[in-house]
């Protein structure tokens, strides 16, 4: 059996799964610590199901470290090493960071000689004493962290690599990130997203040690694994490595749990919460993954995301009359005592979805009065708020499955523009903690090659086997390992006919590691 | 006279973005090198073609390469090399620079070496918008001569094409070298005289970009119709404005083709306009109908927020508007229409002017 937990904004939400079997669920509020709050929902959980012994791994998905990000808090002081000398110069680490983030981190920036062309060249031969003497004065700096970027890494990470060795050599206790691991094209994004990674691993070791011995003092003593934002796991060594690949992963957990519950794999899931809504599109049973650049507390990366959209509607969303407008406040968590069905002098989207009989919840009797044109107009524009969204969402015309899940989904009618069909699973409330505990371990790598040196086969099995390794790498059995998705986009204007090429693969957790 | 200052940029970002008539580049790297430049060396001042010494020397440089490669390895002070490189050659110095193409992240290209060298910038570009290739410049078209130019690259190595037969030639050979630079090169093209500047160059293109993109800000700042605010800077007309439903997209030789097809609203519902590109937007059909072709601008812009939609960005859903605007009278003459007119990019129809 597995435990799958999903600590949110307001709830942590803790599930137990015995194979395909529901056979517990409970809600604990989130806690600052995260820890508590898990403790709280485990234990309340455990009591429903006294069967400790039997479980056999606990899946955490969390948004404490972007939380961290945010708050600049816990940050370890990093400094960032590029390998381009003498290209990008203009440009140096950090440059559109904002200040009080490059303050947080301790502004440590060096460019050395190094890095490649987009055909795989060098730049310039790799300077090794530079970064010798970059790693004396980033130790004598204080800087706990380095993250490296080398031009073009994605073609070629050797630069990066012999970096890594030369800086353990002269300072093993540093943590040492490279900007190749996350992939994608785009020197400045993969740069940041280095050091977010960087930066955050201190704060992650320490969380992940103190959930792993909350459920060892619970009588747990099955392994952990924390949820990444592409719909997969990752075990704790590679999570304090990687924390970065955590954002975003509720909306994830959300959307694999509603896929899980619906039997559907390619269509939109609309996640309606208290305040606000997600939509996001679902391909082969996992989020589509957003291609643009995104903010991070106001670094630019370019870290896979979830393409979703949303938007300030929720069941607790305040209804203003004359005229008629939807939110975007929100009531938020005093849905129980402000609105009018509850007794509360504010009209709020639950309270119209009460008077129109959609739901039962309150006192039906105090919203009564509203007019049935009111009530009608408000139900409709809310209903024309998610179509529009889910239309944002979809990437061609052809209607498809929409699968509806969280709270403020009673709203809606059973049908809806776009949508070839509206399913609503059961348990849709804790869609993202079993989406957590469902999960696979993942590996996913993106690499650029140039096709004049190879052909487009190799090219993809070269980048398979490295997605194979880092899903074993993660945690995953590697004979259990499957490729899930392929990816190959040809880069515009590059002779040499250079194509990115992405692989996703799957696999189940190592057997020798459950219990 | 004016001086672009780092609050300028993003105002000229957005008008640069709009110009560039759906290509031209992400303008985010170049919008960065600008700022740092200026934050280093100070504002540049922008001089109008009329405010020209006589004995100008106005030096055009610009960005060469792949923008793939550019977000990779962003690039450098490469154009103020070929500057230096073409007055070596030439033995003149520079006492400005002037834009190759307003539209896209080529735009801020001079201010980098102008910043550096304490020179202005003349406020005009060979294009007035986008075009793909070298050769589709104004200046060429009447009669100034593309070489000698110099290449150059972030290493400290320049190349002189001394003389080409044809501006295409010019591309060619510059494309070549820039492969072997790593795709990431400025060009600098041989001092042009005052005289050259206000006969070739399309004017005041600079100021326009500031001033489109400010209507947008200021727009979004007073509640106001972005799409109104742009329309009162620069004299056009929204020629649709509709739905993306379908986006028609591959890479063939380097270029993104395709067509992009919108579902009409409000005035438009219940019509269809198909939009034709090459990077840039080139033939707008409504209803079948060809109401507006290169060298006129084809302009996407979000439909609330009047913010420029690149062909990179285009997808289903998004909710557009299509401007169109005139092109400057030196693209509309039989010269012009022989370098940039729609069977200059293999359509077999003859340019219908947008009027306006």
């Amino acid at each position: 059996m597995f435990i799958g937990v999903d600590v949110g904004g307001t709830n942590t939400d803790a599930v137990l799964m015995d194979g395909h079997e529901l056979r517990g669920a409970v809600k604990a509020p989130t806690t600052e610590d995260v820890t508590a709050g898990i403790v709280n929902a485990v234990t309340e959980l455990l009591k429903q199901h006294s069967s400790r012994r039997q479980i056999q791994a606990v899946m955490v998905g969390t948004t404490h470290f972007t939380n961290a990000l945010l708050e600049k808090r816990g940050l370890s002081p990093t400094a960032v090493i590029r390998l381009s000398m003498p290209a990008t110069q203009l440009l140096p680490p950090l440059v559109d960071c904002p200040d009080e983030f490059r303050e947080a981190i301790g502004d440590h920036i060096y460019m050395v000689r190094g890095g490649n062309e987009f055909d795989g060249r060098e730049i310039s031969p790799l300077d090794s004493e530079g970064i010798r003497d970059a790693v004396k004065d980033i130790r004598r700096r204080g800087a706990r962290a380095i993250a490296v970027c080398g031009v073009f890494s994605p073609v070629d990470p050797t630069h990066e690599l012999e970096a890594a060795r030369l800086i353990r050599k002269v300072a093993p206790d540093m943590r040492v990130c490279l900007s190749h691991e996350n992939g994608r094209m785009g020197l400045l994004e993969r740069e940041n997203a280095a050091v977010l990674n960087a930066c955050l691993g201190g704060t992650a070791e320490a969380t992940i040690r103190g959930i792993e011995s909350a459920l060892e003092l619970l009588g747990i003593r099955a392994p952990l694994y924390v949820s990444q934002n592409d719909g997969t796991l990752m075990d704790t060594s590679f999570a304090s490595q990687f924390p970065a690949l955590t954002v975003s992963s509720g909306p994830t957990n959300s959307m694999r749990g509603a896929a899980y519950l619906s039997g559907v794999t390619d269509g939109i899931v609309v996640d309606i919460g208290g305040t606000s809504t997600d939509v996001g599109a679902l391909v082969k049973g996992f989020p589509r993954e957003s291609s643009v650049a995104v903010h991070l507390a106001g670094v630019r990366t370019s870290f896979r995301m979830p393409d979703t959209v949303s938007i300030a509607l929720g069941g607790g969303t305040v209804i203003e009359r004359e005229p008629l407008r939807i939110g975007p406040e929100s009531v938020g968590y005093r849905l129980s005592t402000d609105a009018m069905a509850f007794g509360g002098h504010t009209l709020t989207a639950t309270d119209l979805a009460v008077a129109d009989g959609r739901v039962a919840l309150g006192n039906q009797r105090l919203v009564e009065g509203l007019e049935p044109e009111l009530v009608r107009r408000g139900i409709a524009e809310i209903q024309a708020q998610v179509e529009g969204a889910v239309d944002r969402v979809k990437l061609s015309q052809e209607d498809v499955p929409v699968v509806l899940v969280g709270g403020g989904s009673v709203m809606l009618r059973d049908s809806l523009t776009g949508a070839s069909r509206v399913i609503r699973p059961e348990h849709a409330g804790v869609a993202n903690a079993i989406g957590a505990a469902i999960a696979q371990v993942g590996g996913q790598v993106e690499r650029v090659y140039a096709l004049d040196s190879g052909s487009r086969e190799a090219a993809i099995a070269d980048c398979t086997a490295a997605a194979i390794d880092r899903a074993e790498a993660a945690g995953a059995d590697r004979a259990s390992i499957e490729v899930v998705d392929v990816e190959e986009v040809p880069l515009t204007y590059v002779p040499s006919n250079a194509t990115r090429v992405r692989v996703k693969t799957v696999g189940n957790i190592a057997s020798g590691r459950l219990r | 006279m004016w001086q672009v200052t780092e609050n300028d940029l993003a105002s000229i970002a957005i008008g640069a973005g709009i110009l560039g008539t759906g290509g031209g580049g992400n303008p985010y790297i170049g919008q960065l090198r600008a700022r740092q430049a200026i934050r280093k060396y100070g504002p540049v001042s922008v001089l109008s073609p009329e405010e020209l010494p006589e004995d100008a020397k106005v030096v055009c440089v610009g960005g060469i390469g792949a923008p793939t490669v550019g977000i990779e390895k962003i690039r450098d002070i490469q154009s103020y090399h070929a500057m230096r490189a073409i007055e070596d050659y030439t033995g003149e110095r520079a006492t400005a620079l002037i834009s190759n193409e307003i539209g896209g992240s080529n735009s801020v290209e001079p201010l980098i070496p102008a910043a550096m060298s304490r020179l202005p910038v003349v406020d005009a570009d060979g294009m007035g918008r986008a075009f793909p290739e070298f050769q589709m410049k104004t200046f060429f078209v009447y009669g100034v001569p593309c070489c000698p130019m110099a290449i150059a690259d972030e290493k400290g190595n320049s190349v002189i094409i001394r003389e080409t037969i044809t501006p295409h030639w010019a591309e060619r050979l510059a494309r070549a070298a820039t492969i072997q630079m790593g795709c990431v090169a400025c060009y600098a093209v041989a001092p042009m005289s005052a005289e050259q500047v206000r006969r070739t160059a399309i004017p005041h293109t600079l100021t326009l970009a500031r001033d489109l993109g400010r209507a947008v800000q200021q727009a979004h700042g007073e509640g106001a119709d972005p799409l109104e605010a742009i329309l009162a800077t620069c004299p056009g007309k929204a020629l649709f404005n509709g739905k993306v439903v379908d986006l028609d997209r591959r890479t063939t030789a380097g270029f993104a083709r395709g067509t992009v097809s919108i579902d009409g609203m409000d005035s438009f519902a219940g019509q269809r306009m198909v939009i034709d590109f090459q990077n840039e937007n080139l033939i707008a059909r409504r209803e079948g109908e060809i109401i507006c072709t290169v060298p006129d601008l084809i302009c996407a812009v979000a439909s609330d927020t009047g913010e420029p939609i690149t062909t990179e960005l285009m997808r289903y859903g998004l909710r557009i508007t299509i401007l169109g605007f005139p092109a400057p009278e030196l693209w509309r003459t039989p010269e012009g229409l022989a370098t940039a007119g729609p069977r200059a990019f293999g359509y077999e129809t003859d340019y219908i002017p947008l009027k306006v």
